[in-house]
């Protein structure tokens, strides 16, 4: 029970708790209804009560008198019970849930939006998937995707591995998208995989009518499906529950705090859309990885002293010093334009050098490549070390070094690796399409 | 009707939208438009469950139909947060203000602490898929001449999106009217005159006016709870004409007699639905019926299923122009189809004996059974109606379903959907819980607006005006343009007040569009009669004039030829008539007086003062006389 001081002392008198239904008597009026709980941090003077009409209102204990009408049972969110056949003419997909708005649920306790869903919950309320494929569902983490880290992508990978070694068709990751765009790059780098891996989440959370969750998931599901064996994210393509894209997940990023199509394809086309379960190829200038019957193998050293730093007009030298005296083994620039950070960083990111640190740039701008020899100071940043990462986005870029330093400390190499593209990372050529879309 | 005896039992559920500047959870403009929408939005909409656990019917039901919804927005009257593309913004605090007031205006115990739900509703109407709402108030009361009705409930509320049009499963809406706020009060269902309701209806009506809210066509909705002792409750929404609230009870009344006659008639006769659907497509293959042949042409299907035991009453009239299948034929119809065909009129639509003898051949139908049929080219939607009409069907001959149905024109009403339960309702997370302060309360007490009955007693008393010009000033909504006019112009108060109350209302009758009356045109007309310049006698011709012809206030009275005549000119006209009456003046003396009176008024037009002329006169005759 998360009611405090005056309120909690006024239930405790009175053995009252949370699903009773009782009657409040106040000066000149009274309040018949049951008990719920209240939002953590909300004052403790409000009692809350779910009225028989459905209202819920707040009732100032302070003179207020109560009777006990009846003991109840703690509301549950029950679903349907599942009764899932395994059918041999389908594909085998396994939905792995991290958490997330596209597996959340009103948590009454707390009054907010929580991460409560197992993966089994996620096929109840959207009992549809089954007639895609046959759906395993396991749920491995129940965070809010701010809350992701490295160690956590490990994680999911190694799940994908044993999920893909047990047969799996295709998997579909539900992951918040604050941070999906991370995750999504991750995956990248640390899977070779045979199959499909689909990333993908919701805008508007699954207790409501109106959420994307489920064109979403239907959609991953057949990407999950067909024969494009790269790491994706599928998300809405416009405000339309209509039609999905299917996003590279080392050039993808959420680009809106609301909007369902937050999900953009940065300095590429979104490689296919889906729409009434047809999957179209967009990006026909490129090849993408066939599904096969190939091993999945799994790079899963990271080095998580990497940090990503962004530039700003006055930024401090002692910033890029912190970092190099606390240990850290990358950085990585989101500098301004073609590739810039102020010429005073220049002395501490020469010792970060000197310190076989790699420092990586890439831009703010997002779109664009970055080109450091146009302007003194990009050269004079070549000549501290610094080296460009071509058209790579600025977290993609973060998290190809953390995996790159898990595969070596070679600064040579670690360089080399950085400025190949590996996962459609890094586009050779910039066309001029790929801008704002 | 005995409505005593039936055990009538009515409850009154009014919508005002409130004219705040913003909407109740963004900061669009609060008001409509007709602008070509910039954007279509498609979306779907699923049932959720409540934090109970539970699913409401009538989204359930809902849910079956698997609508396309398109949203029409715009660039800047709309956003996203009417786009559910955005979490909501803050309540808007102008709106809780307006609440307060009206909560207590009816004497209302407002809650400590507001909390915001959401409704789910998922006909579309919303995009969310629910509408935000919240409990302001509860305990209230008015005073009838029929007696003490209480007001349950006042709930702040956001509006619906705008119903555009319907298409083949696809309905727009326009996003400009989602979010406008809301109050809904609730009276408690004890109301057992319908004459009551409509004063009900009324008087909350005037409450309303006092306060900030909006004003005009579909700015306030009134709906209709209604049950008698052995029926059930049913709400009948948009009854917008109050005069109509009277018959609207009857209808609904006799509706409910009808179809529990219905019911003992079914259960005496045993009656019982199989769930078995038929496909009887190929009984008119080549059917002469219009109707059916159109459907089976685009490879459509004709599904039947057998009622045991219904003959002759599905055809039974149980309200003006309905029928017993007219109401199954409204659940069939929330599955997409155009209509039912029953066998008690299958004749009109030109469906042949053979034919019905085939069907029942098909559904093995014996005496006394009923069929009822549905032709659709989507096979799907043909048997998810007919399950619809079976549910409804297994329910007449058990009890009356609890419904909210649609306010006709002639005072008859139509299915819309279950009536909802309180499962549909769950808190509102993005919004945080707004604790309301005794001392706020205590304010908004102490500075309530004045309710129309007080204003009227007011206006009497302080300018002596008379019982019926009050009302109408009160009516009219021109009690603060009159006190207005009246501490400017020196003059007396019921001219002022009946030229506000009558004198426009008659150039209107007139058939003149009189919105060019404004407050301004009307201060040049008094300053005017203030300075002297034209009579009283003239105002309903200046303004008359300034609607019909568009002239200035100068110019009507110029052109019309309505400026006073200075006191010369007077005498001069005088002067005149007397020299032309000499005779009747020698004749009768001072008892000339009155014809002559009229003959100089007749010939002034109006362009002096009756005061005036009367002095003028009198003197010259005594004069003369003497």
């Amino acid at each position: 029970m998360s009611y405090k001081g005056v309120c909690k002392e006024f239930l405790d008198s009175c053995d009252i708790s949370i699903g009773d239904i009782i009657l409040i008597t106040k000066n000149k009026v009274e309040y018949k209804g049951m008990v719920l709980n209240r939002a953590t941090g909300a004052d403790d003077k409000h009692l809350v009560l779910k009225l028989y009409n459905g209202y819920n209102v707040g009732v100032d204990v302070t003179d207020a008198k109560v009777e006990l009408l009846e003991k109840g049972e703690k509301p549950k969110i029950e679903l349907p019970i599942l009764d899932v056949k395994n059918d041999p003419d389908k594909d085998d997909i396994s939905i792995i849930s991290t958490g997330g708005t596209v597996a959340s649920i009103i948590d009454y306790k707390t009054g907010a939006v929580h991460p409560a869903f197992t993966a089994d919950d996620l096929l109840r309320a959207n009992p549809e998937l089954l007639e895609l494929a046959n759906i395993k569902g396991k749920a491995i983490l129940n965070i809010l995707s701010e809350n992701m880290k490295p160690e956590y992508w490990i994680k999911t990978a190694r799940k994908i591995v044993d999920e893909v070694n047990n047969g799996a068709d295709g998997v579909v990751v539900a992951h918040g998208t604050d941070t999906m765009h991370y995750t999504s790059a991750a995956l990248s780098f640390i899977l070779n995989t045979p199959v499909p891996i689909i990333l993908t989440g919701a805008q508007r959370s699954s207790d409501r009518p109106s959420s994307d969750a489920f064109l979403n998931l239907m959609a991953s599901v057949t990407a999950a499906k067909s024969d494009i064996a790269e790491v994706l994210v599928c998300m809405h393509s416009t405000m339309n529950d209509s039609q999905t894209y299917l996003h590279r997940g080392t050039k993808v990023r959420k680009m809106h705090t609301s909007r369902r199509d937050t999900f953009r394809s940065i300095n590429t086309q979104p490689l296919a859309s889906i729409q009434n379960g047809n999957l179209e190829i967009l990006d026909k200038s490129i090849d993408y990885t066939r599904r096969s019957q190939d091993e999945i193998k799994i790079y899963d050293a990271l080095e998580e002293d990497v940090a990503l730093i962004k530039s700003y007009p006055g930024i401090s030298a002692d910033i890029i010093d912190y970092y190099v005296d606390k240990g850290f083994k990358g950085l990585v620039l989101e500098g301004t334009g073609l590739g810039h950070c102020p010429e005073e960083l220049i002395p501490a990111l020469q010792r970060a050098n000197d310190n076989e640190i790699p420092v990586v740039m890439t831009s703010q701008c997002l779109y664009g490549r970055v080109n450091m020899n146009v302007y003194s100071t990009g050269r004079k940043l070549l000549d501290s070390g610094v080296f460009p990462v071509l058209d790579m986005l600025p977290e993609t870029a973060y998290v190809k070094l953390v995996w790159t330093l898990g595969q070596t400390q070679d600064l040579d190499e670690v360089k080399n690796i950085m400025q190949t593209n590996l996962k459609g990372e890094i586009r050779i050529k910039t066309s001029q399409k790929y801008f704002l879309i | 009707m005995d409505y005593e005896k039936l055990g009538l039992k009515m409850g009154l559920e009014i919508h005002q939208q409130l004219n705040t500047n913003e909407k109740l959870f963004c900061p669009c403009e609060n008001s409509l438009t007709d602008k070509k929408p910039q954007l279509k939005i498609l979306r779907y909409l699923r049932p959720t469950q409540s934090e109970l656990g539970k699913i409401d019917r009538a989204a359930f039901e809902e849910s079956r139909r698997k609508l396309q919804f398109i949203y029409e927005s715009y660039d800047q009257h709309t956003c996203l947060v009417e786009a559910d593309e955005e979490p909501p913004q803050p309540l808007n605090l102008e709106a809780l203000e307006i609440s307060l007031i009206i909560a207590s205006l009816v004497n209302m115990q407002i809650v400590d602490e507001f909390h915001v739900m959401r409704k789910q509703v998922i006909d579309g109407s919303n995009t969310g898929g629910f509408q935000r709402t919240g409990l302001v108030a509860t305990n209230g009361y008015l005073e009838t001449d029929y007696g003490k009705v209480f007001i349950e409930n006042l709930c702040l509320e956001e509006d619906a999106a705008r119903r555009m049009h319907e298409e083949k499963g696809k309905t727009n809406f326009r996003l400009d009217r989602l979010g406008i706020p809301l109050v809904e009060i609730t009276t408690d269902p004890s109301i057992h005159n319908p004459q009551q309701v409509k004063e009900v209806a009324y008087q909350i009506g005037q409450i309303l006016r006092s306060t900030k809210v909006k004003r005009g066509l579909g700015t306030i909705r009134q709906d209709l709870n209604i049950s008698i002792s052995d029926g059930a409750r049913v709400e009948i929404k948009g009854v917008q004409d109050l005069d109509l609230m009277p018959k609207m009870v009857e209808n609904e009344v006799k509706r409910q007699i009808n179809l529990l006659e219905i019911k003992d008639e079914l259960q005496k006769r045993d009656a019982s639905i199989d769930n078995e659907i038929f496909d009887v497509g190929a009984v008119f293959k080549d059917t002469e019926s219009k109707i059916m042949s159109k459907a089976l042409s685009k490879g459509g299907s004709v599904l039947a299923i057998k009622l045991n035991g219904f003959a002759g009453l599905i055809g039974r009239i149980i309200q003006p122009d309905r029928r017993f299948g007219t109401e199954l034929a409204g659940y069939a119809k929330k599955m997409g189809v155009s209509g039912i065909f029953h066998t008690d009129e299958l004749s009109s639509y030109g469906i042949t004996r053979e034919e019905v003898e085939a069907v029942n051949k098909i559904i093995k139908a014996l005496k006394g059974d009923a069929f009822i049929m549905v032709a659709d080219k989507d096979e799907k939607k043909a048997r998810n109606a007919l399950i619809e009409v079976q549910r409804r069907s297994k329910t007449a001959f058990r009890y009356i379903p609890e419904e909210t149905r649609k306010a006709l024109d002639n005072g008859s009403s139509e299915y819309l959907r279950p009536l909802p339960t309180a499962s549909r309702m769950y808190v509102e997370t993005d919004i945080p819980t707004i604790s309301i302060s005794r001392k706020y309360l205590e304010q908004i007490e102490n500075n309530l607006p004045e309710l129309p009955s007080e204003k009227r007693n007011r206006i009497i008393v302080k300018h002596g005006l008379s019982e019926d010009l009050a009302t109408q000033l009160v009516k009219n909504d021109k009690v603060d343009d009159f006190e207005k006019l009246d501490a400017i112009y020196n003059l007396d108060s019921p001219i002022i007040a009946s030229t506000l109350a009558y004198t426009i209302k008659e150039l209107k009758r007139e058939g003149l569009n009189v919105d060019s009356l404004d407050l301004k045109v009307l201060e040049k007309v008094f300053s005017y009669i203030n300075e002297n310049k034209i009579p009283t006698a003239s105002i309903t011709a200046v303004l008359r004039s300034v609607a019909k012809n568009g002239y200035s206030v100068r110019e009507a009275v110029k052109k019309e030829g309505l400026e006073k005549l200075s006191n010369e000119e007077v005498e001069t006209i005088i002067d005149d008539i007397i020299s032309l009456n000499n005779d009747i003046i020698m004749q009768r003396g001072m008892a000339a007086m009155g014809p002559l009176m009229g003959m100089v008024m007749k010939s002034l037009k109006g362009k002096a003062d009756g005061k005036l002329v009367n002095k003028l006169l009198k003197d010259k005759l005594i004069k003369l006389i003497d």
